[in-house]
């Protein structure tokens, strides 16, 4: 290394040292610790006592985790794919030019952005089995008598995945930013060859905007699979009714800070971690055949 | 081109869209504003409404949910109206202040319950009746025979005087002024609740000026008049019942500041070093910073804890903003790509006139790159404001607490009944982030543009 260079690195790492510090202290060590915290007995007040592999056998007989990550599996199977249809949907309907374009994207996009405790508490509203404004229009437009949402074990994932769908703001934005970038010299020569709209949607749009989808998917799954402050908020910190909708981060919660089961949560997060992991891989693994990049 | 009918259909749809995405919020507001028989009733009623009726000449407003729906217009319907008069004095009308201690929705119908009135002292001196103060307020006041009152003079003073106790009324009031004059006070009471389910429900709009005594009238359902009240009082009301209302407020806007300008600062100080300085092993380096990205909150959240339970910071606001001095990866991201984009030449430029990289840094990087830091500082702020988790984790006591948290713990100890206090309350927390879109549109849409950006 000659000097120059050695001087840069110097003065490359003085600029990065906050990120450095930061990362050692709220990076690197809770997660080398949370991995040392999961094979002990820990519940903050005392030292953590080493127990092996204890927490990881008591959690394959854990009948709440298994519940709890059933039920992740289920919001997170049905939200995060409607979410992306819905929000290319939105997207594709609006990449053209169309009357009001600026209002709807408006109305599409703020219900992603405000906190989720008030959208919580705005789905608690119009959920209610009661009084609810979607009951009330079930009956009113359909006369389908319109179940206890939030009061039914059968219920109450449903309603979790439904009111996630309001949220696909950030996620439309960014399809349709994806669907500008497909040039429209592709549509026009389809056209010549005569394919109808779907056809042009099923052979132009989608494989344009693949990599689009692909990260919107592996967001969705890491964040569905983290979901915690609306079911936290609208079903409380034990799930609902039958622990119906105990999401895995909620029930890692409960773990954590209401047993005090410190350790046991620690494993838990291992193995949401490990569980991420592995989905990311999967959807890479599935959409990389399929992933078309623009000049790449 | 798309022809005119898919053009119409597009249309359609996204119109229907918009509406469906626009219902929830607008339903929030529309139940912030309402009284509470308004949000409990079915047919829901789009706007906070309430009846009018000529009495006497007078319009006076009735109870709308008595009225049935397929009322002919001439057919005549009973409504209750209440009568202003005097608590001890029947024959005197005077406006009465009532606030319920129970729920009347959940009560029985015919039992009584108490309310609390607020009161002060009149008497009669030389013919004309004054507000005045008891000489001594602690003693009750005998049936007969003379008292002792404080009459307030011009300049903020006091007389004493003797009058006789017939002379004196207490009155059920809350007239700014005269409450001012004559230190009201408040009394328990109790009132059928027969009656006060009328007061309640049917005045509750103007509360203040009505007694729980009302009277039922009967007129033709024709001469009843609409007309849209917005309850603006349910803000107040929410913000009282919240208690800590004003802290929740102040403690998220301090993490809002503390969070924003440690991110900027500390971020774009990190991709300055990621971005402008050639240096062995940076892009590799760089590669972990995106990797890190990877980790989940839930990982980290215990040992976290652990870590700031040894500092003694569990039950103060220090976890939530001193991370973010510390650079978060995907700002870092964010930034590095924009300041990639700045052309080398600018810095070399800077070099040969004599610059070091702080200089370089603070006056050509920097303001060149406003549009990116807004956009970073936009979005902190809105991740600040919205976080849950963390607070829920951190903070233990109510006067700490953020508006995301105290909202939540408003709803679970209210047990989510009052709807129309839940709402304001809910309106208050999201509103500030609507406005903020719509002040800063451009940021926000450039902001997303960016974080689809390709690496």
């Amino acid at each position: 290394m000659t000097p120059g260079e050695r001087q840069k690195l110097r003065l490359g790492l003085a600029f990065i040292s906050p990120w450095i510090i930061g990362f050692a202290v709220f990076g690197l060590y809770p997660v080398a610790m949370a991995v040392y915290f999961s094979f002990c007995d820990y519940d903050i007040l005392r030292s953590p006592i080493l127990i092996g592999t204890e927490n990881y056998t008591y959690m394959l007989q854990d009948e709440i985790f298994w519940l709890s990550l059933w039920n992740t599996a289920y919001y997170a199977a049905f939200a995060v794919p409607l979410g992306l249809i819905m929000a290319l949907l939105c997207a594709v309907l609006l990449n053209k030019e169309i009357l009001g374009r600026s209002i709807f994207r408006t109305l599409f996009y703020i219900p992603a952005i405000v906190p989720l405790v008030g959208v919580a508490m705005i789905w608690l509203w119009l959920f209610n089995g009661q009084f609810g404004l979607v009951n009330y229009a079930l009956s009113y437009l359909f006369g389908i008598q319109g179940p206890l949402w939030l009061d039914d074990p059968a219920w109450t994932k449903n309603t979790l995945i439904l009111s996630q769908v309001w949220q696909i703001g950030g996620t439309m934005v960014l399809f349709l930013a994806g669907l500008q970038d497909v040039p429209r010299s592709l549509y026009e020569s389809a056209e010549l060859d005569g394919a109808n709209s779907l056809r042009k949607f099923w052979s132009i749009t989608i494989p344009m905007v693949s990599p689009v989808i692909y990260f919107n998917l592996i967001m969705g799954i890491i964040g569905g699979m983290q979901e915690f402050v609306k079911p936290f908020v609208m079903l409380g910190p034990d799930g609902g009714p039958e622990r119906s909708a105990l999401l895995y981060a909620v029930y890692l919660y409960q773990n954590a800070f209401t047993y005090n089961n410190m350790g046991y949560a620690c494993a838990m997060a291992v193995v949401l971690f490990g569980i991420i992991l592995f989905l990311t891989w999967l959807a890479h693994v599935g959409m990389r055949r399929h992933l078309y990049y623009a000049g790449d | 081109m798309s022809s005119k009918p898919t053009q119409f259909l597009r249309f359609t749809i996204l119109c229907l869209g918009g509406f469906i995405f626009s219902v929830p919020m607008l339903w929030m507001l529309s139940t912030s504003l309402k009284p509470i028989d308004q949000t409990m009733s079915l047919p829901p009623t789009w706007l906070p409404t309430a009846a009018h009726v000529e009495v006497f000449g007078r319009l006076v407003q009735v109870g709308a949910s008595d009225i049935p729906e397929d009322t002919a217009d001439d057919q005549p319907v009973s409504v209750a109206y209440a009568y202003q008069w005097h608590l001890d004095l029947p024959d005197v009308a005077e406006p009465v202040p009532v606030r319920v201690l129970e729920d009347p929705m959940t009560d029985q119908l015919d039992t009584s319950i108490r309310v609390i009135a607020n009161y002060h002292w009149q008497a009669m001196i030389n013919g004309r009746s004054t507000s005045v103060r008891l000489y001594d307020p602690d003693t009750a006041v005998p049936d007969q025979g003379t008292i002792d009152v404080l009459v307030p003079l011009r300049d903020g003073t006091f007389r004493r005087e003797t009058i006789p106790v017939a002379d004196l009324g207490r009155v059920y009031d809350r007239t700014d002024e005269q409450v001012d004059a004559a230190i009201s006070q408040e009394q328990e009471m109790t009132v059928s609740i027969t009656k006060l389910r009328r007061h309640i429900i049917d005045w509750d709009e103007r509360e203040f000026l009505a007694h729980p005594l009302t009277a039922e009238i009967t007129v033709p359902a024709g001469s009843i008049a609409y007309s849209i009240h917005f309850r603006w009082r349910n803000y107040l009301e929410a913000i009282k019942e919240m208690a800590y209302f004003p802290q929740y407020l102040f403690n998220s806007l301090l993490l809002c500041f503390l969070t924003v300008t440690g991110t900027v600062i500390s971020c774009s100080l990190v991709a300055y070093g990621f971005s402008r300085i050639e240096w062995p092993g940076r892009d590799k380096v760089f590669f972990i910073v995106l990797a890190t990205m990877m980790i989940p909150f839930p990982v980290v959240m215990v040992p976290l804890y652990g870590l700031f339970r040894e500092l003694g910071w569990i039950g103060t606001l220090h976890p939530l903003w001193v991370p973010f001095w510390f650079a978060t990866p995907f700002n870092i991201f964010l930034l590095r790509q924009f300041f990639r984009t700045i052309p080398r030449e600018l810095s070399e430029a800077a070099t040969i006139d004599g610059c070091g990289h702080i200089r370089i840094f603070l006056q050509v990087i920097l303001p060149l790159a406003t549009p990116a830091v807004a956009v970073v500082a936009l979005f902190q702020f809105l991740a600040t404001w919205n976080d849950f988790l963390g607070p829920l984790i951190y903070l233990t006591e109510q006067e700490d607490f953020t508006l995301a948290l105290g909202l939540q713990s408003f709803q679970s100890r209210q047990g989510g009944t009052p709807w129309h206090y839940l709402m304001a309350a809910s309106t208050m927390v999201v509103l500030p982030v609507i406005v903020l879109f719509f002040l800063a549109q451009r940021t926000f849409i450039e902001g997303i543009s960016m974080t689809g950006m390709k690496g």
